[in-house]
This record gives C-alpha cells, sequence and structure tokens, in this order.
C-alpha cells in the first residue's frame, strides 16, 4: 500500500482500482484469473451479483407470468390493504402494487446500465485525451468538467423537465449529459500518471502514434477504475433518476416507477398505508446497494490485483 | 508550515515555498472564476430555451395570459428579451454584478429579499448538520482503522454503507415513520416561523429535518474518513513515534487525528453538491421554509428570476467549496507540489 498512501486525495481515494504496470493488458491472462477469483471469494460480491439478476427477473420476466392491469386502476380496490389478489395491496389509484412494482422496475434498471454505460465511455474518451495531451485542452476540457460539476444536478434537473417534459430516451441523454464528468476526470487522473510509464515511452520510441497508445496502451490498463466507475454510476443513475421521480420531475406520472410510486404513497404514510411506501422503497434500496456491493468488490479484487503483483 | 505533524520538510526556502503558494491560489482564483462564468451561462441558456421554444413565454408567464402583444412586446423591450442571447447574458451579468436579482413576481418581493429571509434557516439546518455529521464521523472513522477488521470496524462500514446506498428520501422517510408516527416523539414538519431564531423556538421541529441530513452527510463523510485514516496509519511518523514510545493515545492524537483533519477539510468542500442536493429533498419531505423548497416551488410557478439566482448561488457555493478544499489541501499539507 506505501506506493498507493501518502497524500492521497480524497478524490484520488477511489481510484486506487486499476492502473496496471505493464504493457498491453490483453498479452496476459492471469490477472483477470487473480480478480474473478478475488471477487468470487467475497460472499458480498455475490449477494449483490444475486440481487441484481434477481431485480433484472422481477422486472422483465416477472410481468409474464404474474399478470395485472397497469393501465387502469380498479376504483372498487382503491388503498386496499395486502391480502387475496393483492399480495402487496392496492393504491390509491387502485393499481396492484406488485405487478407495479415489477413494471415500474423496468425504467429504473435501464436507465441505470445505458446511462453507465454510455458516460462511463464518454468520459474514458476524454479523459483519456484530456490527460495523455495535457496543455490547453486539458485546461479546456478540465474546466468543461468543473462548470458541469459546479451545477448541482437535482436543480438543473428540474429546470431542464420543466422546459422538455422529457421521454425515456431524452431523461438518459440529459442523464449522460452530466454523468460522464465525474469518470472523465477519474480517467484522466490515471492517464496522467501513465503517459510518464516506461512502456508509453518505449512506444513512442518506436514511433507509435497518439492514437494508438491511447487506445492500446491508456485505455487497456484503466480496465479496473471504468469497471468499478460503470457500476457506481449505474448504482447513482438509479439513485438521482429515483430523486427525479419522487420530486415529480422525471418520466410522467402516467409512467409506472418506483420513485413516482413512493411520491404517491407518502402522503398516506400517516393514514398507516406502509404498502404504499415500503416495498417500492425497498425495491430502489436493494438495487443500489446490489450495485454497489458489486462495485466495492471489484474495487477490491483489482486493489489484489496490484499488490499481489 | 508546521501545522501538519510528521511531514518531511518541504523543498526550498520559506519565502520561495510562500510564492508558489501564492501563484498557486492565484491560478486557482482565475480558473474558479471561468467555471463561475460557464456556470451562469448555462443556467442562463436554459432559460433562453424555455423562452425561445415559445415565443414570449416569460412575458406570458409574469404578465398573465390576458397580456395585450403592445404590452409583451414593451416587456421585452424593457427587459432585453427580444435582443440576441449574448446581449441578454451581458444584461443579466451586469444585474448580477450589481447584485440586482430582480423580483420574484410569484411573491412580489425582491429576491435578494426573499433569499435574505431564506438562507438563514438554510445555514442553521446545514451547519448543525454538517457540525454534527462531522463529530460522528471523524471519531468513527478513526475508530474504524484502529480497530481494523474488528467488531466496530464492520458495523460501522454497515451501517455507512447502507446509508450511502439509501437516497436522502429514503433516510427521511424512515425518521418519519419510527419517531412521528410509529412513537410520536417529534412532529414531521419543520417549523414555519419567519425568521430563523423563531425556528429556534420550536427546536423539536428540527431534529428531525437536522437528522435526515447529518445522516446524508455522514454517509458521505464516512466512505472517505476510515480510508484516509488506515492510510495515516501506514506512514512511516506513526511507525517513528510509536517507536520513540509515546503513547497510543498522543499517537493518535497528535498525529493521526490532526493529520485527518486536513481531509476534512477537503471533504467538506466537496461535499457540497451532495449536500445541496440532500437539503433540496429534506426540505421538499419536512416542508422546510427554506431556499431549497423555494428552488421547487420557483420551478413549479415558473418563477424565473429565483429559479436563476439560486441556480447561480449553488454555482457559486460549489465552486467555492471546491476552492475551499484545494487551497486548503496545498496549504495544510506541505507535500502537495503545485
Amino acid at each position: 500500500m506505501s506506493a498507493l498512501g501518502g497524500g492521497l486525495n480524497p478524490r484520488e481515494i477511489e481510484l486506487e482500482a486499476g492502473a496496471a504496470e505493464g504493457g498491453e493488458i490483453a498479452v496476459t491472462g492471469s490477472p483477470w484469473k487473480l480478480v474473478g477469483r478475488t471477487f468470487a471469494q467475497n460472499k458480498l460480491a455475490l449477494v449483490g451479483l444475486g440481487l441484481i439478476v434477481l431485480m433484472f427477473l422481477f422486472s422483465f420476466i416477472g410481468p409474464l407470468i404474474y399478470h395485472t392491469n397497469q393501465t387502469y386502476g380498479n376504483i372498487d380496490f382503491v388503498n386496499q390493504a395486502p391480502g387475496g389478489s393483492f399480495p402487496l395491496g392496492a393504491d390509491d389509484e387502485g393499481y396492484n402494487i406488485l405487478g407495479r412494482l415489477m413494471v415500474a422496475g423496468r425504467p429504473s434498471l435501464e436507465v441505470g446500465l445505458a446511462v453507465g454505460f454510455v458516460s462511463v465511455v464518454f468520459g474514458l474518451i476524454v479523459g483519456a485525451i484530456s490527460g495523455y495531451f495535457g496543455g490547453w485542452l486539458d485546461s479546456l476540457l478540465m474546466r468543461i468538467v468543473d462548470i458541469g460539476l459546479a451545477i448541482p444536478i437535482v436543480l438543473l434537473f428540474i429546470f431542464m423537465a420543466d422546459i422538455f417534459k422529457p421521454d425515456l430516451l431524452l431523461l438518459m441523454i440529459l442523464l449522460v449529459l452530466i454523468s460522464w464528468l465525474v469518470p472523465a476526470r477519474i480517467v484522466r487522473g490515471e492517464a496522467l500518471s501513465l503517459r510518464t510509464r516506461e512502456y508509453v515511452q518505449a512506444v513512442k520510441g518506436m514511433g507509435g502514434g497518439s492514437s494508438r497508445i491511447i487506445l492500446k496502451h491508456l485505455i487497456p490498463n484503466t480496465i479496473g477504475t471504468i469497471m468499478v466507475t460503470i457500476t457506481f454510476q449505474v448504482a447513482n443513475s438509479i439513485l438521482v433518476l429515483s430523486i427525479l421521480q419522487f420530486l415529480g420531475s422525471g418520466l410522467p406520472p402516467t409512467t409506472p416507477t418506483w420513485g413516482g410510486m413512493l411520491e404517491g404513497g407518502i402522503a398516506f404514510l400517516q393514514d398507516g398505508y406502509w404498502w404504499q411506501v415500503y416495498p417500492a422503497l425497498v425495491c430502489i434500496v436493494l438495487t443500489i446497494v446490489a450495485f454497489n456491493l458489486v462495485g466495492d468488490a471489484l474495487q477490491d479484487a483489482f486493489d489484489v490485483r496490484l499488490q499481489e503483483r | 508550515m508546521n501545522l501538519v505533524p510528521g511531514n518531511c520538510q518541504a523543498p526550498g526556502e520559506p519565502g520561495q515555498e510562500r510564492h508558489l503558494i501564492t501563484g498557486f491560489i492565484i491560478r486557482r482564483l482565475g480558473q474558479s472564476i471561468v467555471v463561475l462564468i460557464g456556470v451562469t451561462l448555462i443556467a442562463y441558456l436554459l432559460l433562453y430555451l424555455l423562452n425561445a421554444q415559445s415565443p414570449n413565454y416569460i412575458a406570458r408567464v409574469i404578465l398573465t395570459s390576458r397580456a395585450l402583444p403592445p404590452a409583451i412586446k414593451q416587456f421585452n423591450q424593457a427587459n432585453f428579451l427580444n435582443r440576441s442571447f449574448f446581449v441578454q447574458y451581458g444584461h443579466f451579468m451586469w444585474n448580477l454584478v450589481r447584485l440586482r436579482l430582480g423580483t420574484s413576481y410569484f411573491h412580489s418581493q425582491s429576491v435578494k429579499s426573499l433569499l435574505a429571509n431564506e438562507l438563514p434557516r438554510d445555514i442553521l439546518l446545514g451547519g448543525l448538520s454538517l457540525i454534527f455529521s462531522l463529530l460522528i464521523a471523524i471519531p468513527l472513522g478513526i475508530a474504524q482503522a484502529v480497530k481494523r477488521n474488528k467488531t466496530v470496524d464492520y458495523v460501522g462500514t454497515a451501517v455507512s454503507f447502507s446509508l450511502y446506498s439509501m437516497p436522502p428520501y429514503a433516510i427521511a422517510i424512515i425518521l418519519i415513520q419510527l419517531l412521528s408516527i410509529s412513537f410520536h416523539i417529534f412532529p414531521a414538519e419543520a417549523p414555519q416561523g419567519q425568521g430563523w431564531l423563531s425556528m429556534l423556538e420550536h427546536p423539536s421541529g428540527l431534529v428531525l429535518p437536522v437528522v435526515s441530513l447529518t445522516l446524508v452527510s455522514y454517509a458521505y463523510f464516512s466512505r472517505y474518513m476510515r480510508s484516509s485514516a488506515l492510510d495515516t496509519l501506514a506512514q512511516d511518523y506513526i511507525r517513528t513515534a510509536r517507536a520513540k514510545g509515546l503513547p497510543e493515545r498522543l499517537v493518535l492524537w497528535r498525529h493521526l487525528l490532526k493529520n485527518s483533519l486536513v481531509t476534512v477539510v477537503t471533504l467538506v468542500g466537496l461535499s457540497i453538491p451532495t449536500v445541496i442536493t440532500g437539503t433540496l429533498i429534506i426540505e421538499q419531505v419536512f416542508n422546510f421554509p427554506g431556499a431549497g423548497l423555494e428552488y421547487y416551488l420557483a420551478v413549479t410557478q415558473n418563477d424565473f428570476q429565483v429559479m436563476l439566482a439560486i441556480t447561480v448561488l449553488v454555482g457559486i457555493i460549489t465552486v467555492l467549496g471546491n476552492l475551499m478544499a484545494d487551497i486548503g489541501y496545498a496549504i495544510l499539507d506541505p507535500r502537495v507540489r503545485y
């Protein structure tokens, strides 16, 4: 740890994963086995992975098995307590909550995964270019990142949702627009240190161009950081989405979402209609916990790869 | 410069050192100004887009739908809304620099007096929860690092992990359920008094909002406090301090705690966006009459001046937080190179 410790900036504490010493990663296979083994030994990581699979099955396969009408509520069963044909009760519009939870999981998972991947890939490209070339390009790109990070996400989103009235695709684009900032900064930090390594100098000496260095050396060597960042970004996107839904600034209320169900249910908390609040709350928290568990485990696994080298 | 014990001597003459720090601070200030201009540009661009998307939108909202075209034209001229984006933006910035924040048409009150009313309450909420969260996070982080892989560490990690994975409203809802609905100990609504002092007359109403925000901030701090303390514990000067026979209590107090405080300065600065998002949600849940709730109302009421003012204000606070983090870090930790 001594090489990693010392004057670590808290921004960089999470960056400890990744950044292998060595050349092009594809040459060796054993580090991946080590990462995989460490990951599999971590019981919490397997719990997280299991939860993610469970949530996907629940949201995408569940509605195919358990049919409920989520287009029209049944007014005979408004605020129905759990029991009978309503295992988790009904909400204030008579929708079956168990069925609604399943359908409502889809946008969260779709947005989370899509935004997580796209924003990290985008941030990766910007960060690698910024860190590798340095100079005015680096200053320009990093100021753009600073500006983006200085605008609080949720304020910006309430503002934007007011203008655009987003659908699923637009919401994803807006989320990507703000989510690439942190990955870009993280990858830039890695690229800054990687570009001074001997193997990069060697490629330069052999006449390798910038694009070769960035694509074949910088980016593959940040793979650990990238995987960890994607996982945390997925969790974060689901969190931000649920906050927006809770504040009523995300998808239109006609689309079932966990955050939206919570927003509807919280008004009845005082009446003791717990089934309108807690099932959705549990779904959101479990999903975020699952992705965070996997992210933490990946981080540890990549740390081990560094330590045992 | 010897604020942090146990660090090696910084290279160069003391005068040169100070010179370097001054240069760093000036460069950093310059960057902050660029970022602030960017923030105002984006905030105004959003408003401009809103007005461009449906023509005369701002005029129609403020003058109501019954306004006749001449009135709209006059309004647009008076507010530069018929001019190009950069003229509009320049006008907005010129007003901003002179601290003319405009009038909230919804409250029929100047934005400045509105904020003067609300910000002290936010400072009360934010300040109290910041103090409490640090009072929990610092000792607990150190205890976890010292007793690594013992019960304290596992419990602390589990708690902070759960809190970190919870959206701020989830924390608030659970607290309301437990302390307000199941056991009627604290009210679920924040005090609605006029000034911030009158809020203090009903402290029981402040408990749940403050505790919720404390937990949100604690979740942020705890993630870093433990690993920072672990890093410090692995340093050579800790080993030296122990080797020379310094009692463990003094090792922890003089070397570990004081070095960890360097991290705290940085963390507090960087946590500001998280805390502001948390504040917005907590204010919404507890109906706490602060700037976050005001912003939310302003958006739903299309109260443009308030929206702009609060966005820019939050941008300024965030930039200042980052600045504080970087400069504080550079001053307190002589190992940082500029």
